[in-house]
């Protein structure tokens, strides 16, 4: 169903008045859920016969203006942007490859790469970076990145097979016919397209990896979360504890947010683009295109048609 | 080897708390990700402007980030619970987003003409929803939703980084005191994983095909 609208009546007065008055009831529930909580956050509280200011008390705050702060706040998000963008170009190259072995008409090649990946797939990236942190000993910034890149090296690789499998039989076929060799026509003619094809879902993946830099907090990398609560809460003092909660998610939010739109509006050109979306369903958001590509139909499901 | 068997007590903790973690904030995030989505396809303006809002902040907000702000900031404030209600808490709520999302591209993979169908019988809001609408959404939703409990499943490791002794916390520890035997040891716990991962994926893609609808 595109809309809501279909699952209940163009409202007339009555209903309209009705679900008005809900909303503004709603709204009013909510607000005033987020005014106590800002009450409370606001509140000095007593701890030990000191009492302590409220959170937004500007006593709280004032680290905000000075330039060595936002200097080490600056260092702890390019900790985060290098070592995603280093694990993103990794797990593109990673995801590239894997795609193409688990595609392979070699059976050989094809069944141990599908292990391989369910194996890497079914761990949590924590482990993996433990795992290589303690086995190759390599540093922080290194078990985070190449943790980051087998898992969603994995994840795209996957992503792009599916890719593949749902081009329209009679690309390859055509590609063959003119005499093209089987790798040729995977690198010239179907790749291409499946690449094109799955940019939202990559580009929605890339998002997840980023996020997941942040587990570099618990294995040792200072990155963005580390620097901003160990570094600066030790050297400023407990008390700006949550302002610097308060920085830290904002700079996620701004950055998160942005990606994701992007991958949404990258999601509705090419959707709105080449070929019409062969399935009733159009997937609304690329993070959802990937809970459904996990589960990415088989050829024989695909097929059909 | 009996060092190895040694182990095995601290394996089956850590084993027995993620599972514990999973299931209790798996319930739980089914539970506040159904309201979500409810509300999101609900007529009332503000409490689908209050879910799509939830939904678009918590998806991109870290897992670490919301767990140190439930092991750390929320003790700061003054809530004093066990880091184990605390972990519980953080899955839940990062949980959530994905299981509304996966409910409501279920609902949005039913065809219009179901509910135009059911609205056209005489059907109101409550029934359309309730009588046809969401039972062929469900079965569309449920490997989608098997596949946010693997994530899940992973994500439940994040909590080992802070204070509760989960599967990797316990991974860590056993790792750090036997240095002679790490590789095993890591191995061991990226089995005790799959144990549960894989299991589940399979399912999810036996009742896809099982399941689907074929139109």
């Amino acid at each position: 169903m595109s809309s809501p609208s279909v699952l209940f009546d163009a409202p007339g007065p009555r209903a309209r008045r009705l679900s008005l008055i809900l909303s503004v009831v709603a709204a009013v529930v909510i607000l005033a859920g987020a005014g106590w909580l800002v009450v409370i956050l606001a509140t000095p509280r007593e701890s030990g016969g000191v009492t302590l200011p409220g959170m937004f008390d500007a006593s709280r705050w004032e680290a905000l203006g000075l330039s060595r702060f936002w200097q080490i706040v600056g260092a702890g998000v390019a900790a985060t942007l290098s070592a995603a963008a280093v694990a993103a170009v990794g797990a593109l190259a990673l995801g590239v490859v894997i795609s193409l072995l688990r595609s392979s008409s070699i059976a050989a090649v094809r069944i141990p790469t599908a292990w391989v990946v369910e194996f890497l797939r079914g761990m949590p990236v924590l482990l993996m970076m433990l795992f290589i942190l303690l086995i190759a000993s390599t540093g922080a910034f290194w078990a985070v990145v190449i943790a980051l890149v087998l898992y969603n090296g994995t994840l795209i690789g996957e992503a792009l097979r599916a890719g593949l499998v749902a081009l329209p039989r009679g690309q390859r076929e055509a590609a063959l016919s003119l005499g093209m060799r089987d790798f040729q026509s995977k690198r010239l003619v179907e790749f291409p397209q499946a690449f094109r094809q799955m940019l939202p879902i990559i580009v929605a993946q890339l998002v997840v990896l980023l996020k997941d830099t942040s587990l570099g907090y618990i294995v040792g990398y200072h990155e963005l979360i580390r620097t901003t609560m160990n570094q600066l809460s030790s050297a400023l003092g407990n008390r700006y504890l949550f302002t610097l909660f308060v920085v830290a998610l904002v700079i996620y939010l701004a950055i998160n947010l942005t990606l994701s739109w992007f991958a949404r509006w990258l999601a509705r050109r090419t959707a709105g683009g080449a070929r019409p979306r062969r399935r009733g369903a159009a997937t609304t958001s690329p993070d959802q295109a990937i809970l459904e590509m996990t589960t990415a139909p088989e050829p024989h499901e695909r097929n059909e048609r | 080897m009996d060092q190895y068997l040694g182990l095995w007590p601290t394996f089956g903790q850590g084993f027995v708390m993620t599972l514990l973690l999973l299931v209790s904030s798996g319930v739980l995030a089914l539970v506040l990700g159904t309201l979500i989505a409810a509300m999101r396809i609900s007529p009332v303006a503000s409490l689908r402007v209050f879910a799509a809002t939830w939904v678009e902040i918590a998806r991109n907000t870290p897992l670490t980030l919301v767990f140190f702000f439930c092991a750390f900031v929320l003790p700061f404030l003054g809530l004093r619970w066990a880091f184990l209600p605390l972990a519980v808490v953080a899955l839940t709520y990062y949980t959530s987003p994905f299981v509304a999302e996966a409910l409501r591209s279920g609902i949005n993979g039913v065809p219009v003409g179901q509910a135009e169908a059911a609205r056209s019988v005489g059907l109101g809001f409550g029934q359309t929803v309730a009588l046809v609408v969401l039972p062929q959404a469900f079965r569309m939703t449920i490997p989608p939703l098997i596949n946010v409990f693997i994530a899940l499943t992973k994500n439940t490791s994040v909590a080992g980084g802070f204070f509760v002794i989960e599967l990797f916390a316990a991974t860590r520890g056993l790792a750090n005191e036997n240095g002679n035997m790490v590789i095993p040891i890591l191995l061991t716990t990226a089995a005790l994983y799959l144990v549960i991962t894989v299991p589940l994926g399979l399912f999810a893609g036996r009742l896809e095909n099982r399941l689907a609808v074929r139109r």
